[in-house]
């Protein structure tokens, strides 16, 4: 019988099929982070049980971290506990933990494919919904409560009916300084943040296929935000060049037995899903978002719909514009800006400080700005040190934070003052993600910088294209 | 974590009728910074509910005192965003036992399933007809009948089934969680994990 890649990993990793009821799935590896994870390891001790496969689980600690003086205890008690709390349950249950100032520490999804933890056929999840980004190697992953995570910890399965498929064809060409990103947010704003509930989502065609790892995993990422469970890409040599080499990765025998299983990784020609919807790439153009949830977003050029324009309840859409204090119809671009955050497990990898220093280079960041350029992990903050991106940052006024999750969805110390609106490559522009009375534009690291240097939002083509000249 | 079985539910309902109710809402990250839980019910809806000097915002359904009960009745795509089950630890902390909406975001339906909160997903039409009804009467009552798998406006006794797959249903009505039972398999869970290739 004919499989969609989706099939061919998940059916492979069921322990127990229950009728009328969900399948029980086994986990390949667990990712655990400070803020989901320590009711999930009180479960296992008031079970007096421990972890079942410590070699299967990783802890970092990413979302509850400051993004400076991480040499200098954690000021805030409450974080310093939960900080501590993880620290503690690791070494209790032997598995690996990777705190602040360790080498490999990062944001939880930047660190798992920088380390060879994620790979093909996989099953992978972690109390973080956007462990979706995983699925940029062929990997079933996804975002559990804490309820799972201890049933992960315990038993090393979780309980789901299986979901139905989805598949988004994007064939063609992207115009200059069209990012994935932009590619992503494209496909929620046609889709809603609720478009694809209920669904896994492969991303298939040639936009993908010629998209960087780095790229896929942006994309990926923000499958969430259309309401799928995850979204996963057909590995190809990419993939596999990629990992090979990467600490956590197989090696020798290993390796060409993983291989013969990730060959068999694709759709079959003849596999049917339950939605299959197609675009072409020069649809797309850099994008910016104008409301209170990721589908509400557009090319940058445009203007604001009108709320008869919009699919769905228009006092929703309404009470949205009013916390931005923006009105339909108005263009975006020229609109100022207060703070603008380059970072989390999104655009918080090389490939995004490469992007924004193409466009800082020989600017100035403008003055009423204040910039929180985060990198995901430390290899990522020692890649733009090596690079010389940090020579580039610097003379244009700009500084570099330590790794975390930052300002993506103000935990920790990095929040967006009420009222004040942030360009942010993060993946949510909820009322208050960012802030209590934060206001979120979401944008592309392209988009970003070019906010970064002129105050405003502005197209970043018309920046690219003063370089050119 | 053990939870109060589920059964047959007559309550008044507090009504959200607003789309795309996203967990950051629900329960904003700061808040999340416990190692425990409990407490989480006084932060539900914290920047909904509360000005930043902590005073109530009267508008504010939580703040109405004309509406109260144990059903939370939410506009479509209840619970998107963040996977965070503090979310549904806050709805079932706050004393809700059960949500209704016309659409649930994935993981946060699942959550309230394995806490015991139940989700129940209405017809867009029967939604309506929800919030028209506590519009008009703030005490008017819901049914919600797991057995059977009904909801009801007990007013007029206007009715709709709702979907619950017979495994999960089980799990409510008698107070089971996962863990339990995927404990009862570890073994078969063992002999499994021998032969994957990763």
């Amino acid at each position: 019988m004919s499989k969609t890649l989706f099939d061919k990993v998940w059916d492979s990793h069921v322990v127990q099929h229950i009728e009328n009821g969900p399948d029980v799935l086994f986990i390949d590896r667990h990712l655990v982070h400070e803020v989901t994870s320590p009711v999930a390891f009180l479960g296992l001790k008031n079970r007096g049980i421990k972890v079942l496969y410590p070699e299967r689980t990783f802890a970092t600690a990413d979302h509850n971290t400051p993004t400076i003086n991480q040499h200098l205890p954690v000021k805030d008690e409450l974080s310093a506990n939960q900080l501590k709390a993880l620290e503690e349950n690791s070494k209790a249950h032997n598995i690996p933990y990777w705190g602040l100032g360790h080498e490999k520490n990062g944001i939880v999804h930047v660190i798992g494919p920088e380390n060879g933890i994620t790979v093909p056929g996989a099953t992978i999840v972690c109390g973080d919904s956007h462990t979706s980004t995983h699925g940029a190697f062929g990997a079933i992953a996804f975002g559990i409560g804490t309820s799972e995570v201890e049933m992960v910890l315990s038993t090393q399965c979780i309980m789901q009916p299986k979901p139905k498929s989805m598949r988004i064809n994007i064939n063609g060409e992207l115009s200059p300084a069209v990012t994935p990103k932009d590619v992503a947010l494209f496909i929620i704003s046609k889709l809603t943040t609720s478009g694809a509930t209920g669904y896994f989502v492969e991303y298939s065609g040639e936009v993908f296929r010629n998209m960087s790892m780095e790229g896929r995993m942006t994309v990926c990422n923000l499958s969430i935000e259309m309401g799928a469970r995850g979204g996963m890409i057909a590995p190809d040599e990419k993939t596999f060049d990629y990992i090979k080499g990467r600490e956590f990765a197989p090696k020798g025998a290993a390796w060409d037995k993983a291989m013969t299983y990730w060959e068999t990784l694709y759709s079959d020609s003849d596999a049917t899903f339950d939605k299959e919807l197609t675009f072409d790439a020069s649809e797309i153009e850099p994008m910016i978002t104008y409301g209170t949830n990721p589908g509400m977003g557009m090319g940058i050029q445009n203007e604001i719909p009108m709320a008869e324009q919009v699919e769905g309840g228009s006092a929703t859409y309404r009470k949205s514009l009013a916390y931005m204090e923006f009105n339909e119809g108005e263009a975006m671009i020229g609109k100022p800006i207060d703070f603008v955050f380059l970072g989390s497990c999104t655009n918080g990898r090389i490939e995004d400080f490469r992007a924004f220093a193409s466009i800082v280079k020989g600017r100035k960041k403008a003055d009423n700005v204040t910039a929180w350029l985060v990198p995901g992990s430390h290899k990522v903050e020692e890649a733009i040190k090596r690079e010389g991106i940090l020579d580039i940052l610097n003379e244009a006024g700009f500084e570099l934070r330590e790794p975390g999750c930052s300002a993506c969805l103000a935990m920790n110390d990095d929040k967006i003052p009420a009222g004040k609106y942030a360009v942010s490559t993060s993946n949510r522009n909820f009322e208050g993600r960012q802030g209590p009375g934060a206001r979120t534009l979401l944008a592309s690291p392209l988009v970003a910088a070019a906010a970064a240097v002129t105050g405003k939002v502005t197209d970043p083509r018309e920046l690219l294209e003063l370089q050119e000249a | 974590m053990a939870y109060d079985k589920f059964n047959i539910l007559t309550s008044s309902a507090v009504p959200l009728p607003i789309e795309n109710v996203d967990t950051d809402q629900i329960i904003p990250a700061r808040f999340l910074k416990a190692t425990e839980r409990k407490g989480f019910g006084d932060n539900l809806f914290r920047d909904w509910r509360y000005n930043s000097d902590n005073t109530p915002k009267e508008h504010f359904v939580l703040n109405n005192p004309i509406y109260s009960g144990k059903i939370l009745v939410g506009g479509k795509n209840f619970g998107s965003g963040s996977s965070r089950e503090h979310a549904a630890w806050a709805v079932y902390d706050y004393g809700f036992r059960c949500v209704v909406s016309s659409f649930f975001a994935d993981i946060f339906r699942n959550n309230c399933l394995n806490i015991g909160v139940l989700p129940v997903q209405v017809s867009p039409e029967f939604l309506d007809k929800i919030f028209k009804a506590i519009e008009g009467n703030p005490d008017t009552e819901l049914e919600v009948n797991l057995p059977e798998q009904t909801i009801t406006l007990l007013e007029t006794g206007e009715q709709e089934s709702f979907a619950i797959n017979e495994y999960k249903k089980g799990n409510l009505k008698n107070g089971f969680d996962d863990i339990d039972y995927l404990l009862n398999i570890k073994s078969n869970i063992e002999e499994f994990a021998q032969n994957t290739p990763l």
